[in-house]
């Protein structure tokens, strides 16, 4: 039951990486093998079959992920410029031997290498796999737990009406209008200049012309930026306004119920990272587990909390991780329009595999505190020994940091939007 | 200039397939140094001699607005999309000769810019398939453009403008391929200039010149008719 419940959840991501990939033609090979991955290292390890193959897939993934990904990442970014077109394939070699290096630097400083192994055990490789994984996954997790409760709850919805949006829509118009009509100014100015040019008539009228075009062409220039700005705003209240029509639905009421139910599990988060660092210890048990613990002792139920608390736990995580990433990248498209154009669209996608699987390895490392006590054993007998204690230390240190900055960063961008908006 | 004597031509496509070179090299003759993300709409102006070489000859200000394609497809975007779609002359379609997948994604841009009726989640308010017959009776002028066609290898030419061809039929338009970094496929009196100039022409023709030199009306003029759902247009004689 347990196995099925994590191909669910596998299927799940699975179909939202789908969407998220919808209009890239992208091989999904590397992709897919990481779904697997994330399938068989939520499963049970109790056969001794799975063992084996949760430990071969293991293998794969690190081989994918520090051979093959960055490899094609240099390629691709490579063969974007231009000049070193003909000898790409030697310089991805290049670039690739770079990355080696500073990922090897990068464990030095880190307190994860003992002498008992050799340089190339799996230990080494999951170590630094496992820190930067780690990194990236507090991070996401910190901005998720902020950005999450605020996606959700409609407490934030900004108020937008129909005549707002009208009159914003009538602006742009107008603003396109105008440059139209300087650029044909200019254009008709052109062309006298050009037919004038034949004739060589009157020398002075001419500078007189090319001065007013610069003028003009500036003018146009500081219309075309407001033109795009006015665009970008009229997108922020359509979006606005189908949220909180999206939130008077069932659908969305339910969805507001959930924010408010994970926003209290991220404040939760927040709270125990906070505890973790100042007291200076390590989680024994997962908050879940104690939750569903209390709940129990104090209603008297007779309820099965090993079996359920890992499920939830599971879940939960699982949900905040996807709602982050997913927050992020609607965040990163909204700034950063120059990244994403047609010829790096590969080089992105093949970063964000990158990090999608040094974020499923170091997802091992973290579940090992999420779990119930029995199944620690059988992960850290897979692994072998690392630090442990140092990477939830890590981990909270990191989510702490990025959840404090998302909420700065947040709070400016709230307070930013409506001032715009009350202008007219 | 008084609003009465405008030419409004979109063009529409997928993001990165050209567009905005297209336009560049249209109005001003020469390659576009630095081509950037197009946000929102950027319109420039194109000098237009109707009827070129006859007695009739007049000069026209094109507009061609340079929409969209630029940051997704939610649905919010689709509706300020709509924005810009109001009277429009003509459309140019653009697609890449080396992405199938933006050929296959004009009949989508072309319902979008035609069919105002359509709600802005994307759902057509047709039948939901693309049907040929309504582009015949269109009133308004389409010209699909390919580009990027030096990306394609000479053996594959022929596979990909057997494509094209298709495509622009299914449009009942004309259909031009071109490199948006090279001038000389536009020279003049060259094909491509010459469809071009021609398709300019029955976009200024339809605008101006019909039933005895009134002014037809505009496409969103066409709810007003009656048409629900489907793209019944008015037929003069």
């Amino acid at each position: 039951m347990f196995s099925s419940q994590v191909l669910f959840f596998g299927f799940g991501w699975l179909f939202f990486m789908r969407q998220l990939f919808k209009d890239y033609e992208v091989n999904f090979q590397v992709l897919q093998s990481q779904l697997e991955v994330a399938i068989f290292h939520m499963t049970n390890v109790q056969n001794d079959s799975r063992y084996f193959h949760w430990k071969l897939n293991l293998y794969i993934t690190l081989v994918a992920l520090i051979f093959i990904v960055p490899f094609y990442i240099g390629y691709f970014v490579v063969s974007n410029i231009r000049l070193l077109q003909r000898k790409r394939f030697l310089f991805a070699c290049v670039i690739w031997l770079a990355f080696m290096y500073f990922f090897w630097k990068l464990g030095d400083p880190f307190p994860i290498l003992s002498p008992k192994h050799g340089i190339l055990s799996i230990e080494q490789l999951i170590s630094r796999v496992g820190v930067i994984g780690v990194t990236l996954m507090a991070l996401l997790s910190g901005f998720g737990a902020v950005n999450c409760p605020y996606t959700y709850m409609s407490y934030f919805l900004r108020n937008v009406t129909d005549s707002d949006i009208l009159a914003l829509e009538r602006r742009l118009l107008q603003t396109m209008d105008m440059i139209v009509s300087k650029k044909k100014r200019i254009a008709m100015t052109r062309r006298m200049m050009y037919q004038r040019g034949e004739v060589q008539n009157k020398p002075a009228g001419f500078w007189g012309m090319i001065k007013n075009l610069s003028l003009i062409q500036q003018e146009v220039d500081a219309l075309e930026e407001l033109s795009r700005q006015l665009f970008l705003e009229t997108v922020d209240l359509h979006a606005t306004k189908e949220r909180i029509e999206y939130s008077k639905t069932f659908q969305g009421k339910y969805f507001n119920f959930l924010g408010y139910f994970f926003s209290i599990y991220c404040v939760w988060k927040i709270f125990m990272a906070t505890i973790n660092i100042v007291f200076d210890r390590v989680g024994k048990t997962d908050p879940v587990t104690r939750g569903i613990e209390i709940t129990v002792n104090y209603l008297g139920i007779q309820f099965d909390v090993k079996f359920w608390s890992q499920h939830i736990s599971f879940i939960l995580v699982g949900i905040i991780i996807v709602t982050s990433i997913r927050g992020l990248l609607i965040t990163l498209t909204k700034f950063f329009y120059a990244i994403s154009s047609n010829k790096s669209s590969n080089v992105i996608v093949l970063v964000l595999a990158q990090i999608m699987g040094m974020y499923f390895v170091s997802s091992v490392l973290l579940m090992r505190m999420s779990m119930p006590l029995e199944y620690r054993t059988i992960v850290t007998e897979v692994l072998g020994e690392l630090q442990f204690n140092f990477y939830h230390r890590w981990f909270d240190v990191i989510f702490l940091v990025s959840a404090l900055s998302s909420i700065v960063f947040l709070y400016l961008a709230h307070k930013q939007a409506p001032e715009k908006h009350m202008s007219f | 200039m008084a609003s009465l004597e405008r030419v409004k031509v979109l063009v529409l496509g997928d993001s990165g397939v050209g567009k905005s070179s297209l336009v560049h090299l249209l109005c001003h003759n020469q390659v576009l140094g630095n081509p950037s993300w197009t946000v929102g709409c950027s319109v420039d102006v194109r000098v237009h001699d109707y009827k070129e070489g006859t007695p009739a000859e007049k000069t026209y200000y094109i507009e061609l607005w340079d929409v969209g394609g630029s940051v997704g497809n939610a649905s919010s975007i689709k509706s300020t999309r709509a924005v810009f779609y109001n009277s429009v002359n003509g459309v140019i379609l653009v697609h890449d000769c080396t992405n199938k997948k933006s050929s296959q994604n004009l009949y989508r841009w072309s319902l979008e810019a035609l069919n105002k009726d359509s709600s802005p989640t994307g759902v057509i308010v047709t039948n939901g398939d693309y049907d040929r017959e309504q582009f015949a009776d269109n009133p308004i002028p389409l010209l699909v453009i390919g580009t990027k066609l030096d990306q394609i290898h000479e053996t594959k030419r022929n596979e990909v403008l057997t494509r094209t061809a298709f495509l622009a039929e299914d449009f009942n338009a004309e259909e031009i391929n071109l490199d948006c970094t090279n001038p000389r496929y536009l020279a003049a009196g060259s094909s491509n200039a010459v469809k071009l100039s021609r398709f300019f022409d029955k976009v200024i023709e339809r605008r101006y010149f019909s039933r005895d030199g009134n002014q037809l009306p505009g496409f969103a003029d066409r709810k007003r008719f009656g048409a629900s759902g489907t793209l019944k247009i008015l037929h003069y004689d």
